[in-house]
């Protein structure tokens, strides 16, 4: 625990974090289920890619999907601890050599695959 | 009328119920001791003067009318005295502590605090002046320009925006609304940034005036 005054600040955010979210890292394939009002309706929308970017921390805490859809890039960058996500599940362990995987726009298709992390992989599995 | 006196935390963002990310200002706001009451019949005027942060040096250090004036109010020495307008003055009496609990969540209120210094500085920085283009063959970038006319008025306006010192002016903005109240850590969280850096006090009362929003 932090002291200070950073460390109050750190407090403060405390309540706001959530406790439920699985280790993901850039390079892996998560499912992003996304809470969506329309109107005085909610439904959930799942928005499916590869985390090229992670950034910040506590409640200002960011990550960034990238998807490409019909031929179309598309980014997405969500708040980590933000209420409208309701859960995120890693489809896929990516292994990559970089934090921020921005050379992906400049590839399609098959230049664009990552490495499957079998390592990172099988210790999921021994832990369910 | 309320108020109270704290220290700027810093600025974080929290969210609320609807997913929104609000910016908010973290205080750390009292406990303040009451050390003087002005009445009506004494002074013309109803305030309280809190005292804010013990001085923990020992109490020789201290000046001596400084320590008197606290010994008469039978409180222990604090940095920071300030006087703030309390509309229900009698239910305070010298020696009570004010915590976070005056305020709730919702309120507006007025924060004041001291500005960052930025030292002598030029027109470009304490004015938003344009300046001059960087390239394409100037030598005059951030200078301030012509300052006057010619023979009428023969003089330089008086106010001219010049070149000078800038910053740690005091600075009041009004109407932010409390986002929340922790008691438990006196903290106060403001939306919206306040004047200041860290660990610089402020004064939080409640809202004088109207926001266009509530009016």
């Amino acid at each position: 625990m932090l002291g200070g005054l950073d460390g109050l600040l750190k407090s403060v955010q405390e309540k706001y974090l959530k406790k439920d979210i699985p280790e993901f890292r850039p390079g892996d394939t998560v499912r992003v289920y996304q809470k969506v009002k329309e109107g005085d309706k909610e439904r959930i929308q799942v928005f499916e890619g590869v985390v090229i970017r992670k950034r910040g921390s506590g409640t200002d805490a960011t990550f960034t999907v990238r998807k490409v859809s019909y031929g179309v890039g598309i980014e997405r960058t969500y708040p980590l601890h933000s209420p409208v996500i309701e859960k995120i599940e890693v489809v896929r362990f990516g292994k990559v050599r970089r934090a921020r995987l921005y050379y992906l726009r400049e590839r399609l298709g098959k230049d664009a695959r990552i490495k499957e992390d079998l390592k990172r992989q099988k210790k999921a599995k021994e832990k369910k | 009328m309320k108020g109270i006196i704290g220290r700027k935390v810093g600025m974080t963002q929290i969210f609320d119920e609807n997913g929104n990310a609000i910016p908010v200002t973290v205080i750390e706001a009292g406990p303040c001791v009451v050390v003087q009451k002005r009445t009506k019949e004494k002074d013309g005027y109803e305030a309280l003067q809190l005292g804010y942060q013990e001085i923990t040096k020992s109490e020789e250090k201290i000046p001596k009318p400084y320590l008197g004036h606290f010994k008469k109010a039978g409180v222990k020495p604090m940095k920071i005295l300030k006087e703030i307008k309390f509309s229900e003055i009698d239910k305070y009496n010298v020696g009570d502590t004010i915590t976070v609990d005056i305020f709730q969540k919702g309120e507006k209120v007025d924060v004041t605090g001291t500005t960052k210094g930025r030292g002598f500085a030029g027109v470009m920085k304490r004015w938003s002046f344009g300046g001059f283009p960087d390239s394409h063959g100037h030598r005059y970038h951030r200078a301030v320009g012509a300052i006057g006319c010619r023979t009428y008025p023969g003089r330089v306006h008086p106010g001219k925006r010049m070149a000078g010192h800038y910053g740690v002016d005091t600075q009041t903005v009004k109407n932010l609304e409390i986002v929340d109240v922790i008691p438990e850590k006196n903290l106060i969280l403001v939306k919206g940034s306040i004047p200041g850096h860290k660990n610089s006090i402020v004064v939080i009362k409640s809202a004088v005036g109207r926001s266009r929003k509530n009016a």
